[in-house]
C-alpha cells in the first residue's frame, strides 16, 4: 500500500479536515488550492462536524481487490451538515434499514488491510447518529 | 480549420479474444481502416486506451501500434480519458488534421479487459474515479452509478422497471450486429428478473466488459479522394470536463460536461437537437442513457426514461439510440468504446448498417463518457454528397 499517500491524507481521513472559503463562505472537503464554488483561493482550514445525512446509497457485492473480506458492504453519498457531499462506507447498520435522508455521523474504522506486511489503513465511515444534533 | 473526412473505418468484434493481444487487436482495426480508406502511409496514430498499463503492463502504445501496423516513423500517442479514451483519441486526431499540422491520421480505440480476474479488473476500472476519496472506500464503478441511479429514482419518482426499455432496445439492435458481444434479444421479464449487482443496478442495466478495437482514418477534405460512397465529415467535435468525484458535483444528477460538449458541438455544426437523426450515447448503465438524453437537449430534467418508454429511441422512433447495440449489447471495452460509436455512426451515414440501417441517417451525434461524467467527448458526424 502507499504509506506516504495514506500518511499525507491522515487529517482528512481521521478528522474530516476541509476548508471554508474566505471569499464565498462555502465549506470544502477535501481541501484544495482553488475554491470549486467561486474560483478564488480556498482556505482557511476547517474541520467538519462529522454529522450529516444519507443522500444516496448502495450495497457493493462485487468489490475491487483488497475489499473482498468485507463484502457485502454499504457505501453512501453523505451530505455533511456543513454542505459538502462525501463518499463513505456505512457501518453498524443493516443494509435493509438504510434510508435516504437518515442522519449519520462519522466514526473511524478500518478501511482495508493491504500489502505483504498487512498494513492497516484507517479512515472515516458513517453510522446512524447516536447523538441528537 | 480544415474540414475533416472519415475516409476509412475498421473494427474487430467485441469478445473475449483469448488468442489476440492488445497490440494485435489495435493493429487489426487500424489496418482495416487504412485498407478501407485506400491509404498506405499515415502521419500519426492516436491510440485511445485506458488500462494497458494496469492490465497488460504495457504503455508507450503510440509507438508500439505504429510499429505493429508497419508505420515506423509515424508519430504515435496514447490518449487516456478513462472510458472516453476512444473518442478523446478521435478528437486529438481530428484536431491534428483540422489544424493543418498533419494529413493522414489514424485514430484507434483498443482495450483488453479479460486478461485479469474480476476483482482486479474492477479495481482497475475504479481508477477512473477519485482514488483518494472514492476508491479508498471500496466503491466499485457500478457502485458509483448505483448511487446516482438511486438518488435519481428518489428525486424524480421513477421506478426501476421504467429503465428496462433502454436495455431491451440495445439488445434488439445488438442482435443484428455481427460485431456485438451480446447478440440475444431480451424481454421485459428478463429485465425484471435479472440478478441484482449493485442495487438498484441489475445485470441488465450494466454493459459487459470485453476485448476489442475500432479505428478511423482521417483526411482533410481536399486530400480525400471521392468515390461511389457517401462522404462522412466531422461537423462538430467538442469536449468538456466535470469533477472526477461524483460527490464533488454541483448536481450529481446532471451531466454538465455532456451539456457543455453538446452545446459546443451543436454550435460548430450549426444544428440543434431537432436535426439529429440518431444518437450513439454512452449507455454503460441505463441511468447514464437517461442522463445523456437530458443533458444533450432531448428530454427535460428527470424525464430521460420517458423517451424510452414512448419508443422514441427505437430504430423506427424519432431519435434512434444505440443503433448497433450500444455499450449494453455491443459491449464496452472501455478505451475502445468511443471509437466503436464513431465507426457505427459512420456505417449508418454510409448506408452500411445492415439489418439496423436507418431510413434517415444524415446527421449523427456520438457521445463518449469517461468516469461517471468527468470526461465527455461529443461529436457530430454528417453524410455529405460529393
Amino acid at each position: 500500500m502507499d504509506i506516504a499517500r495514506h500518511w499525507r491524507l491522515r487529517r482528512q481521513r481521521y478528522a474530516l479536515e476541509g476548508e471554508q472559503c474566505r471569499h464565498c463562505g462555502e465549506y470544502i472537503f477535501p481541501p484544495r488550492d482553488i475554491c470549486p464554488h467561486c474560483g478564488e483561493e480556498a482556505g482557511p482550514v476547517r474541520r467538519m462536524s462529522g454529522k450529516g445525512e444519507v443522500y444516496s446509497f448502495t450495497v457493493v457485492h462485487e468489490p475491487p481487490t483488497g475489499y473482498e473480506a468485507q463484502a457485502p458492504y454499504a457505501v453512501a453519498l453523505v451530505r455533511l451538515a456543513e454542505g459538502p457531499l462525501i463518499t463513505a462506507q456505512l457501518t453498524d447498520i443493516d443494509a435493509a434499514e438504510i434510508k435516504i435522508g437518515m442522519p449519520v455521523e462519522m466514526v473511524t474504522r478500518r478501511l482495508r488491510t493491504d500489502g505483504e506486511d498487512g498494513l492497516i489503513q484507517y479512515g472515516y465511515k458513517f453510522r446512524p447518529q447516536l447523538t441528537t444534533p | 480549420m480544415r474540414e475533416v473526412v472519415i475516409q476509412g473505418i475498421g473494427q474487430t468484434p467485441v469478445e473475449e479474444h483469448w488468442e489476440r493481444s492488445l497490440r494485435d487487436l489495435a493493429a487489426e482495426a487500424g489496418l482495416a481502416a487504412m485498407r478501407d480508406a485506400g491509404v498506405e502511409r499515415i502521419d500519426a496514430v492516436f491510440v485511445g486506451n485506458m488500462l494497458s498499463g494496469q492490465i497488460a503492463r504495457q504503455e508507450n502504445l503510440g509507438a508500439l501500434t505504429a510499429d505493429w501496423i508497419g508505420q515506423r516513423g509515424a508519430e504515435g500517442y496514447k490518449v487516456e480519458a478513462a472510458c472516453a479514451s476512444g473518442a478523446a483519441a478521435f478528437r486529438a486526431a481530428f484536431l491534428a488534421v483540422a489544424s493543418g499540422a498533419l494529413d493522414a491520421v489514424l485514430a484507434i480505440g483498443v482495450e483488453k479487459m479479460t486478461e485479469t480476474s474480476g476483482p482486479e479488473t474492477t479495481a482497475a476500472l475504479v481508477s477512473a474515479a477519485d482514488a483518494d476519496y472514492e476508491g479508498v472506500q471500496g466503491i466499485s464503478f457500478v457502485g458509483l452509478n448505483a448511487l446516482i441511479m438511486r438518488r435519481y429514482l428518489h428525486e424524480f419518482g421513477w421506478k426501476h422497471t421504467d429503465f428496462g426499455e433502454f436495455s431491451i432496445n440495445a439488445h434488439a439492435n445488438g442482435a443484428r450486429n455481427p460485431h456485438a458481444r451480446l447478440r440475444q434479444p431480451i424481454t421485459e421479464r428478463d429485465y425484471v428478473r435479472a440478478r441484482m449487482i449493485c442495487e438498484p443496478i441489475n445485470l441488465l442495466d450494466a454493459s459487459p466488459i470485453g476485448d476489442g478495437a475500432a479505428a478511423a482514418l482521417l483526411l482533410p477534405v481536399e486530400k480525400a479522394p471521392s468515390g461511389p460512397r457517401p462522404r462522412v465529415v466531422v461537423a462538430g467535435s467538442a469536449a468538456a470536463s466535470d469533477s472526477v468525484a461524483v460527490h464533488d458535483r454541483k448536481d450529481p444528477l446532471f451531466l454538465s460536461a455532456a451539456h457543455l460538449g453538446a452545446k459546443r458541438a451543436y454550435a460548430q455544426a450549426g444544428v440543434g437537437p431537432e436535426q439529429i437523426d440518431f444518437f450513439e450515447l454512452h449507455d454503460a448503465f441505463s441511468i447514464l442513457a437517461a442522463l445523456s438524453l437530458e443533458a444533450c437537449g432531448f428530454a427535460e430534467r428527470g424525464q430521460g426514461p420517458r423517451l424510452a418508454l414512448e419508443g422514441a429511441i427505437r430504430l423506427d422512433g424519432r431519435l434512434p439510440v444505440c443503433t448497433q447495440g450500444g455499450l449494453k449489447a455491443r459491449g464496452h471495452p472501455v478505451g475502445a468504446t468511443g471509437m466503436y460509436q464513431i465507426v457505427e455512426a459512420a456505417q449508418q451515414l454510409r448506408g452500411e448498417a445492415g439489418g439496423n440501417q436507418l431510413a434517415k441517417a444524415r446527421t449523427a451525434l456520438t457521445q463518449n463518457i469517461g468516469g461517471s461524467g468527468a470526461s465527455i467527448y461529443t461529436h457530430i458526424l454528417q453524410r455529405k454528397k460529393i
